[in-house]
């Protein structure tokens, strides 16, 4: 008894170690790797004793330091429970939606069986999609909240808009969900451990290409950066919803969207990038194509698991990264067509070609 | 008391403080805000009642969608001091109010108080879409009709003139 609960908390702690942790490295990689973008050098103001660890210092240390030492200024005409309560609110549906992804296969130790998720419930993608959808209240009670007109205008951006999104992206997984018959994200990504023709990997990425982008697109308008940032649009609405927010209360804003960051690329990986399956990896080590296999000890396998599903998530955290200082801002009238015109109804074609291919293949899903 | 109990009563009392909080309070954001605090609060009964569907459900539709729709209106209008209705209205509000719960009363009390075993894969997704789509095809998609009929009366209002 005490066991299993000790397990579960290692878990829990471990689920939220990771978020934070990436949201970190992410807040390294988007000010360094903007620099490296635009040919400047970049967050390299504070050092200790002259170690300045390529930015490291000054994003892990200094500018956390900064944050929380900063003056909190509450506007004068302003809400001042909602506007605490709003960056709450924001932080919140990022770090507990991460539960439900699983970030291994299964560890052995003895006679236990771990099944390497933090908590695994048989309604699997609705719960991300639930705590997902709680994510605007962030957005438009910091803005109502802060009294101020700008702001305001923000919220009502950031509402229609993550409302919007959030029918696309939940109409662009249901191809997945049909090709794998399933709700639960372990069962997709123990689904994904099988091989087409002998050799490709049943990744969504491969059965469901359309799918992913929809998906892609439509989440990364949710996290509201940039292409999608109209809700902040700096150069319309100075800081849009989170103007009146200072010190350790726009750190809460910022970390937020980091570890949206993170929960998107860990659910993209989970539903179009095999989880944490590694090709060819099974659970005593590699079986090749062509016949070869190499052996690998229990600890090793769930080792590599892990290893490759950090991998895989850091991956598209860059990828999300990089996107944001590559493109553009939209106008909002784009954004919306781009929502409703065109990423609608390509998810709903998209359902509709996979139920028509599984109803020809008439085998309804993959499972071996 | 058990620990079921004893979690129910905290989530019935708080829900229950959450409720009267908005229609108390003066400002319409707050009473929106401790709407959406009931409906997350409800949501955890269904959890501890073995209905995770539900309660994904219940945050989905009514927390996720629907209440901020009703903030992005408030926010819109921004009615920041609502006036004050006649008394004659809360009579009658009050006196509805009575009558729904003691109808609910009589019509749950007898079921309440006996208890048997829930089936196998209670409140499980499958559970739900195969009664949906086997014993109430027909009343689910007159009510998805009835939801595509009140989407476009809502947009042939609002675009009358194209």
């Amino acid at each position: 008894m005490i066991v299993d609960l000790g397990i579960i908390a290692a878990k829990a702690f471990f689920v939220v170690f990771l978020v934070l942790n990436f949201a970190g490295i992410l807040g390294w990689i988007e000010r360094k790797g903007s620099a490296l973008v635009q040919d400047r050098i970049g967050a390299n103001r504070a050092s200790v004793f002259g170690f300045a660890g390529l930015g490291l210092v000054n994003t892990l240390i200094a500018d956390p330091i900064k944050l929380f030492t900063k003056e909190d200024f509450i506007p004068l005409y302003g809400d001042r429970l909602l506007h605490t309560l709003a960056p709450c609110m924001a932080f919140f549906p990022p770090l507990v939606t991460f539960a439900v992804i699983p970030f291994g296969d299964v560890l052995i130790l003895g006679d236990r069986v771990i099944n390497l998720q933090a908590a695994n419930v048989n309604i699997g993608i609705l719960y991300i999609f639930a705590m997902a959808s709680l994510g605007v209240y962030g957005v438009v009670v910091g803005a109502w909240a802060s009294n101020n007109k700008f702001s305001l205008l923000g919220g009502v951006r950031g509402a229609a808009q993550m409302v919007s999104y959030e029918i696309a992206m939940g109409l662009s997984v249901i191809g997945a969900l049909m090709v794998y018959g399933t709700l639960e994200l372990q069962e997709i990504a123990r689904a994904q451990g099988n091989l087409l023709w002998g050799w490709l990997p049943a990744w969504g990425f491969f059965l469901q290409p359309l799918g992913f982008i929809i998906f892609y697109t439509a989440a990364i308008a949710e996290t509201r950066r940039i292409p999608f940032d109209l809700p902040e649009g700096e150069s319309e609405l100075i800081a849009g919803y989170h103007v009146e927010y200072s010190g350790a209360k726009f750190l809460m804003f910022f970390a937020g969207e980091f570890a949206e960051i993170v929960t998107v690329a860990g659910l993209t990986t989970t539903l179009f990038f095999g989880g944490w399956q590694i090709p060819y990896l099974m659970r005593d080590g590699f079986h090749f194509p062509g016949g070869a296999t190499i052996l690998l000890p229990h600890l090793g396998v769930v080792f590599l698991q892990v290893g490759g599903f950090l991998l895989k998530v850091l991956f598209l955290c860059w990828l999300q990264i990089m996107l944001r200082w590559s493109l553009p801002r939209f106008r909002y009238d784009q954004v919306m067509r781009l929502g409703w015109k065109i990423l609608l109804p390509l998810a709903l074609a998209n359902v509709m070609v996979t139920a028509l291919i599984i109803v020809a293949l008439q085998n309804g899903t993959l499972k071996p | 008391m058990t620990a079921p109990v004893l979690i129910f009563f905290v989530l019935a009392a708080s829900s229950i403080v959450s409720s009267l909080l908005v229609i108390l309070q003066r400002n319409v954001v707050h009473s929106a805000m401790a709407l959406v605090a009931t409906l997350f609060l409800m949501a955890i009964i269904f959890l501890t009642l073995e209905a995770p569907m539900v309660a994904a459900l219940q945050i989905l539709v009514y927390a996720g969608a629907i209440m901020v729709l009703f903030l992005f209106v408030i926010m819109l209008l921004n009615p920041l001091v609502s006036e004050s209705r006649p008394m004659v209205w809360w009579f009658f509000g009050a006196l509805a109010a009575m009558l729904l719960a003691i109808e609910f009363v009589a019509l749950f009390l007898p079921v309440a108080t006996e208890s048997r075993a829930l089936p196998e894969g209670f409140g499980s997704p499958g559970m739900l879409a195969q009664s949906l789509f086997t014993d109430f095809v027909l009343p689910f998609e007159i009510a998805s009709i009835v939801l595509l009929v009140a989407i476009i009366g809502a947009v042939v209002l609002a675009k009358r003139e194209i």
